[in-house]
């Protein structure tokens, strides 16, 4: 198995490095200037932006800056931010709790209601439970999150003035205050994510489950005369789980990369909302650096996801 | 009219026959605004006076919390770094310059004892040196003194073109020369009337000398305060997250009396225009929202029973279709739109005539702008003392079709005038902005009914104010016939703006697109009256030759102004916010304070 692992590693240089190349040279090709602004202060003459441009290496030809950022990275240096003159990685560990913590809690959310609202719905498929499951489900993932993160800031936000819709980074308050502040500011994000992952995790649980409901040794489990909640639990439940895995772990890089749409609306000082601003001012470096730790967190996530297999069923062998 | 009138008056001031109130008080009367009038009596050998203050707080502190919110939050908090005007705001809580403006363009002490005049020695007559005197007792936060060597410093770290900052156009042309510890002298290279660019205003903000000596030069981007700013501002600095959240906290040693009034301060990044408008106005979550350019309709909806409303404040800032004066379909050396061609169509001054007559800027202050904008004639529209009154403009598709008619542009079959086989088609660009693509949209309606076929293009706006070379959809490469946008004023004084359309300007391939004179407009009397004005150092002569600038440039249709931009604020019903249009919205921020009748 650890020789499966190394090999796997190994594998994934190569596609680390093709996927860096490609994001780099989609990033130089596309238009703008990260010193736009700059253009129509009547302050500021033109030859300073020009001047800036050399300076931060904006007018060397492509290989020469992707070989010098790859020196960098190599070394454990994210780059430098054109727009904030500061070191990449202390931008990005700045936004990391942030999304850790909305997306993380959207996400458990979300398996929250998924796993036992698809399960329950599995055993009883077209009753009247699975019937609303289901509605709520396809409704749930046909709204976009913009649209119910706007639904919710004006029902509970403007009418109902429960909830604060502009997410603040630090609270002032201590102690149990704090915490209550915390989760309040957290609760529509949350749900807004949680409940639009949810809708699509349901469906997907439900249908992994019917799957295995119907095999002949779950049937056998029933015949041995084992309870209806040990044979769901702990027979057909440890299979269904399989392509979940995958699912599940396939959406922890995003825990990691953030929600670009929900973090504009609650401004939530997160990953997403510093990848969408970047990429809105043309901060070349910060872009990348997101761009490829989500990468690194793609590949590794798979590798986990494939090392679960093994352990959820031990008739997959690595080889 | 002005000129005897005004020198009269001035010499009744002078001598006391005439207080200041009544010369102000008559100077509105014939159009000219109260900064004006002051600046024309510190001309005239009257001292300046300060703007006057409204604010009521009578002891320092008790005023809670202050949250601001920029929907686009600053990303750095140095001011020779600052990239935009968000940048500017977010430094400028915290440094300060030697004075800044006030909502009516008046100038305001800061860090200066006194405005420098005539009479107080501060200005020279020759207009080639201006002197500082600073106040005395001003500590930076660390309780280290300000003092001269603090903003000589500022001048040399920012000439130095290693250091990379974005004030060097400023400082490269003047010299900074310490007195004593509390006088400089800014000594420049011409006679220069406007006096007050460097170190005033949010970007003449002054950095501590002793904080950022050893990061002077290539090893700029190192220093550590560039993040941790230490100031002289009403505020002191606690945190900052680049994008998303500036804290501040009340600084007990401020140096002005019974300021500031908030004991803190935040400042929130983030989102858009809309929900920050929400944000203050509807739920009140916020005390003030800055730059709120949305839809009038949407505003006063926001406004009904809220919590908050909208504040304006007027500029100078005139949003423009600038006319190209070159071929952006001829290619010669590898240059499109270059000097040695004309324009094809545009070389006919009946269809640059026609083309303002076909833009209805009363349909587009109704439907678009609302109380954010005025219509305008001209193209300079302030300081009051330099807008044209000689000016007029009309919409009308008859004389415009009656204009073309005349000229022998003829209607062909498919509608579209033509004349010696060329067609009346134009492209017309714009940036990346609702009410700009509504613009684009009245103007392109009523070209249609006037026989001309207008194309609309529109670029996202990094591209568009880029400086990338080897883009070709900037606005200043103007691959296209006409274009729109705005050249903000940042300070209450033309010359910047009005000595780009000078023909030593013209952005060409050679100077890499750098010169500044996009529309490549080449006309010789407009020259004469921006060199005379630059060095004209009467003002009532300079002002009236800015006057000619513009009545030339509306005349030979160079530019068609659109609106006069206001700038939009939203601010909670409780909240007394100064803010000028000459500056940036926290420039007079340690003026701020809170009432508590709506």
């Amino acid at each position: 198995m650890s020789q499966y692992v190394l090999r796997r590693l190994l594998i994934a240089v190569p596609s680390l490095l093709g996927i860096s190349l490609i994001l780099f040279i989609v990033l130089a090709l596309a238009p703008g200037d990260p010193f736009s602004e700059l253009a129509t202060n009547p302050n500021v003459p033109p030859e300073v932006a020009a001047a800036l441009r050399a300076k931060f290496g904006l007018d060397d030809p492509i290989h020469i800056r992707y070989l010098r950022w790859l020196a960098a990275m190599v070394q454990g240096d994210w780059g430098f931010s054109f727009v904030s003159r500061m070191n990449v990685d202390t931008l990005i560990l700045q936004r990391l709790p942030a999304t850790l913590y909305v997306i993380g809690s959207s996400q458990i959310l979300a398996l929250l209601i998924a796993i036992p609202v698809g399960v329950y719905a599995a055993t009883r498929p077209y009753s009247v439970f699975d019937q609303i499951a289901n509605t709520f489900a396809f409704i749930g993932f046909s709204l976009p999150t913009f649209f119910t993160g706007l639904l919710f800031i004006l029902v509970f936000s403007v009418t109902l003035d429960w909830l604060p819709f502009v997410y603040s980074g630090d609270i002032k308050a201590t102690g149990f205050r704090w915490f209550v502040e915390q989760i309040r500011q957290a609760i529509m994000p949350v749900m807004v994510l949680g409940l639009f992952q949810a809708a699509s995790m349901t469906r997907f649980v439900r249908s992994a489950m019917l799957d295995v409901i119907r095999l002949d040794y779950v049937t056998t489990a029933r015949a041995k005369g084992l309870g209806q909640a040990k044979v769901i639990v702990k027979h057909a439940m440890r299979n269904a789980m399989i392509p979940v895995v995958t699912l599940i772990a396939l959406q922890m890089p995003a825990v990691f990369g953030g929600a670009i749409v929900t973090e504009q609306i609650f401004r939530i000082p997160g990953i997403g909302s510093l990848l969408i601003s970047s990429i809105l001012s043309n901060d070349t470096p910060v872009v990348m650096a997101v761009a490829f730790v989500f990468a690194c967190l793609v590949v590794l996530f798979n590798l986990i996801a494939d090392v679960l297999y093994g352990w959820l069923d031990p008739r997959i062998s690595f080889r | 009219m002005l000129d005897r009138e005004l020198r009269t008056m001035i010499d009744e001031v002078k001598d006391g026959r005439m207080d200041r109130r009544r010369f102000v008080q008559r100077m509105l009367a014939v159009g000219l605004t109260a900064p004006m009038a002051t600046q024309l009596l510190a001309i005239g050998g009257v001292a300046m006076a300060e703007g006057p203050s409204a604010y009521k707080p009578t002891k320092r502190g008790g005023g809670g919390a202050l949250k601001l919110l920029w929907w686009q939050g600053p990303t750095l908090l140095n001011p020779h770094f600052a990239t935009g005007t968000k940048d500017q705001d977010g430094s400028r809580l915290f440094y300060e310059p030697l004075a800044c403006w006030d909502p009516d363009g008046n100038m305001k002490l800061v860090l200066a004892a006194e405005i420098p005049s005539l009479q107080n020695g501060g200005l020279a007559a020759d207009g080639m040196s201006v002197t500082w005197k600073l106040k005395p007792g001003v500590k930076w936060h660390d309780g280290k003194p300000f003092t001269a060597d603090d903003v000589v410093f500022n001048w040399e770290y920012a000439r130095d073109p290693a250091t990379a900052t974005v004030t060097i156009g400023v400082h490269r042309d003047i010299t900074v020369e310490k007195i004593d510890d509390l006088t400089v002298r800014i000594l420049f290279k011409k006679p220069t009337p406007f006096w007050a660019d460097a170190f005033v205003g949010a970007p003449g903000s002054i950095i501590p000398k002793h904080l950022f000596a050893d990061y002077k030069g290539a090893k700029s981007r190192e220093a550590p305060n560039n993040l941790s700013p230490v100031g002289t501002g009403p505020y002191k600095f606690v945190e900052f997250k680049p994008g998303d959240l500036i804290r501040g906290e009340l600084n007990p040693d401020y140096h002005m009396p019974n300021r500031p009034y908030f004991d803190t301060l935040e400042m929130k990044g983030g989102g858009d225009a809309v929900s920050a408008a929400r944000a203050v106005i509807q739920t009140g979550e916020y005390d003030f929202g800055w730059n709120i350019q949305v839809e009038d309709d949407v505003l006063l909806r926001l406004e009904k029973g809220g919590k908050g409303k909208t504040v304006y404040a007027v500029g100078g800032d005139t949003e423009f279709i600038a006319l190209n004066f070159t071929d952006p379909n001829t290619e010669v050396d590898g240059e499109r739109s270059s000097m040695k061609t004309k324009h094809p169509l545009f070389s006919d001054p009946a269809v640059r005539k026609a083309l303002a007559m076909l833009v209805d800027r009363e349909a587009v202050k109704k439907v678009i702008y609302g109380r954010a904008g005025r219509v305008s004639s001209n193209f300079l529209n302030g300081p009051e003392k330099f807008v044209s009154k000689n000016t007029t403009w009309e919409f009308s598709i008859e004389k415009a079709s009656k204009l073309l008619d005349d000229a022998g542009w003829k209607v062909g079959a498919d509608g579209i005038r033509e004349k010696d086989g060329k067609k009346l088609k134009l492209l017309y660009q714009t940036a990346i902005n609702g009410p700009r693509q509504k613009t684009q949209a009245i103007v392109k309606q009523a070209c249609q009914k006037a026989g001309i076929d207008v194309e609309l293009k529109s670029v996202v706006a990094s591209v568009f104010f880029s400086s990338d070379v080897a883009n070709p959809d900037t606005y200043a490469k103007f691959y296209a016939d006409i274009e729109m946008f705005q050249i903000p004023m940042s300070q209450p004084d033309p010359s910047q703006l009005m000595r780009r359309f000078h023909s030593r300007y013209v952005a060409t391939k050679e100077n890499k697109w750098q010169g500044v004179n996009f529309p490549r407009w080449v006309n010789k009397d407009y020259d004469e009256a921006v060199d005379a004005a630059e060095a004209e150092t009467d003002l009532i002569k300079r002002a009236a030759l800015y006057i000619k600038a513009n009545d030339i440039m509306i005349q030979d249709v160079a530019f068609i102004p659109v609106m006069h931009r206001l700038k939009v604020e939203a601010a909670s019903n409780t909240l007394r916010p100064v803010v000028s249009g000459w500056a940036n919205e926290t420039d007079n921020l340690f003026d701020w304070y809170r009432e508590a009748t709506g």
